[in-house]
């Protein structure tokens, strides 16, 4: 499958609102997935760092 | 044991009958949501024939849901419900008279009313018949499944929608069929192998479903 | 804090395993050489590991799915009746199979946990969720958007569109009731209860809803019956379900660590981790 120029590519024929919205919102909410996890732990982390250093203080 | 599931259903009868307003309610919800659907719709009797089963049994369906939470709340607020953990009689048992109970208070009127509204729908008179008893199997699968879910949601916040979320999708099948079989029935197919269908799910859910409830309510009543 | 006393025995490790216990089932292999796997069955032990898969998953993710979107978009023809709009089999279809699978096997941990008592099988069911969730989402998405231009509608109440909603519905209640409930112990069980239900349900649901179909619809072409598949195609969409597949591991992994430290936040081995280089 040879495309013609970039142009082509992205035009798929003419259905290319219909794929790219596909593939796009695919790896988008993939993606978001991804940094929403890493947000959580680093979140977590933090708030048991607090936690920890919040006991040790009233020690 | 056959006293003691005979006790149980006396016992909901009879509290069912004191506060005969929460049947009442669930009834009358039934009605008014059917009489909705035709004053969003439009008159058309043509368009109300063809719908009319779907309507009855989507109804249906969202009033037997309204019900759920009775099942199990009262019992458990009193202490019954450990009562009924702790005794010799198999909670599977138990659990099967409530939900015979329940039905007979809150789907059996349902189903006792609704040619009325198929009537109302303009639903052929000779296919009434399909239609009720299709109701009348389908109800008890609904209460069975959806006591399920009210005995997983015992004591939760957000109760009422939450139940809902968890049973309405395993409800569709329940609803295609049912609805189905009235439907081919209009359409001159006969409606033989949904109800059939329906009689399968209903020993199949009979069968399995108060296991599953028992299993829920001793997780939710620890 | 709890802990001490009698070596864990294997099963339901509840309490506090006190980290400097090196004896008993946490021992890596017994005395006869044999590998002992229940040494995972512990969040503790099996925290390190998991984090030490992530990347690899992730990297297996990566190139698998260039190697599908290569195979998709550079060697697959153009496909006679549907054009090129017909690419977004290539994650329509793999999407679809995660979402099928995903929630098998968080009905499988759930039964685990259920029958066994132990706490890690719960969060693994519970780290699956989300995923599957997506990719249902991601399902019902690229299907609509297949459907659009091939069908004319934004929607259709094809069989499998259908189903696919009903199990987004499901992932959805599992979630729902899982985070109604406060003690993670109860919802673990509870969500078990309800992931066993559904996956009892969803042949019937699968079944009940092409009958349904078929009925109402008559000779409709069927999304999924793309009459001759060219091999190519075929190749494309089962490499970017190997994709979707590592994807997913990698995630729910990520997923099951971030529960495991936000459950287990009393443990010891919680308090040093946090303490040391995250």
């Amino acid at each position: 499958m040879s495309w013609g120029s970039w142009s082509e590519f992205s035009a798929m024929g003419g259905y290319g609102f219909y794929v790219w919205g596909s593939y796009l919102v695919t790896f988008g909410l993939v993606a978001a997935e991804i940094a929403l996890l890493a947000l959580r732990r680093r979140s977590t982390l933090a708030r048991l760092r607090l936690h920890a250093s919040a006991a040790r203080d009233e020690r | 044991m056959l006293a003691a599931l005979r006790c149980v259903i006396h016992r909901d009868l009879l509290l069912a009958a004191r506060r005969s307003s929460d049947v009442m309610t669930v009834l009358l919800f039934f009605v008014i949501v059917v009489s909705l659907f035709p004053l969003g719709i439009g008159p058309d009797p043509a368009l109300l024939r063809t719908i009319a089963p779907g309507v009855i049994w989507v109804a249906a369906l969202l009033a037997s849901m309204l019900a759920l939470q009775r099942m199990f709340a009262s019992d458990h607020s009193d202490g019954t419900l450990e009562q009924m953990l702790l005794g010799a009689t198999p909670l599977g048992m138990t659990v099967a008279a409530k939900v015979f109970a329940h039905w007979l208070v809150s789907g059996l009127p349902l189903v006792l009313i609704s040619p009325v509204l198929a009537l109302q729908f303009d639903f052929p008179q000779e296919l009434l018949g399909v239609l009720t008893l299709s109701l009348a199997l389908g109800t008890p699968v609904l209460s069975l499944i959806g006591a399920i879910g009210a005995a997983l949601t015992l004591g939760l916040r957000g109760g009422g929608a939450l139940l809902s979320l968890l049973v309405l999708p395993l409800y569709v099948p329940v609803l295609i069929i049912g609805a189905g079989s009235a439907e081919a029935a209009a359409a001159g197919i006969g409606g033989q192998p949904q109800l059939l269908l329906l009689g399968a799910l209903l020993v199949f859910a009979g069968a399995f479903a108060p296991w599953a409830v028992a299993a829920a309510l001793r997780i939710s009543a620890e | 804090m709890g802990g001490g006393g009698s070596a864990a025995h294997f099963g339901g490790m509840n309490g506090r395993q006190p980290s400097s216990n090196r004896g008993g089932v946490l021992r890596p292999r017994d005395r006869s050489g044999k590998l002992n796997w229940f040494k995972y069955s512990s969040p503790q032990t099996f925290f390190p590991l998991a984090g030490k898969l992530v990347p690899w998953f992730g990297a297996l993710a990566i190139a698998a799915c260039a190697a599908g979107l290569y195979i998709g978009f550079f060697r697959a023809p153009t496909d006679a009746q549907q054009g090129e709009a017909y690419r977004i089999i290539f994650i329509h279809v793999p999407a679809a199979w995660m979402s099928m699978f995903l929630y098998l096997v968080m009905a499988f941990w759930a039964g685990l946990g259920l029958a066994f008592n132990t706490r890690l099988s719960g969060m693994m069911a519970s780290a699956i969720a989300p995923t599957g969730a997506l990719f249902t989402f991601l399902a019902l998405w690229t299907g609509s958007f297949w459907g659009k231009p091939t069908w004319g509608t934004w929607w259709v109440w094809d069989a499998r569109l259908t189903s696919e909603l009903i199990l987004l519905f499901l992932y959805f209640g599992f979630m729902a009731l899982q985070a109604a409930i406060d003690d993670p112990r109860r919802a673990d069980k509870a969500g078990a209860v309800l992931a066993l239900v559904g996956v009892v349900n969803i042949p019937i649901i699968y079944f009940s809803v092409k009958w349904w179909n078929t009925l109402h619809q008559g000779a409709s072409v069927s999304l999924t019956k793309a009459p001759t598949m060219a091999t190519t195609m075929l190749t494309g969409m089962v490499v970017m379900a190997f994709g979707f597949w590592f994807y997913s591991i990698a995630a729910v992994l990520m997923r099951a660590r971030c529960i495991m430290l936000e459950r287990e936040r009393a443990s010891d081995w919680v308090v040093e981790y946090a303490k040391g280089p995250a």
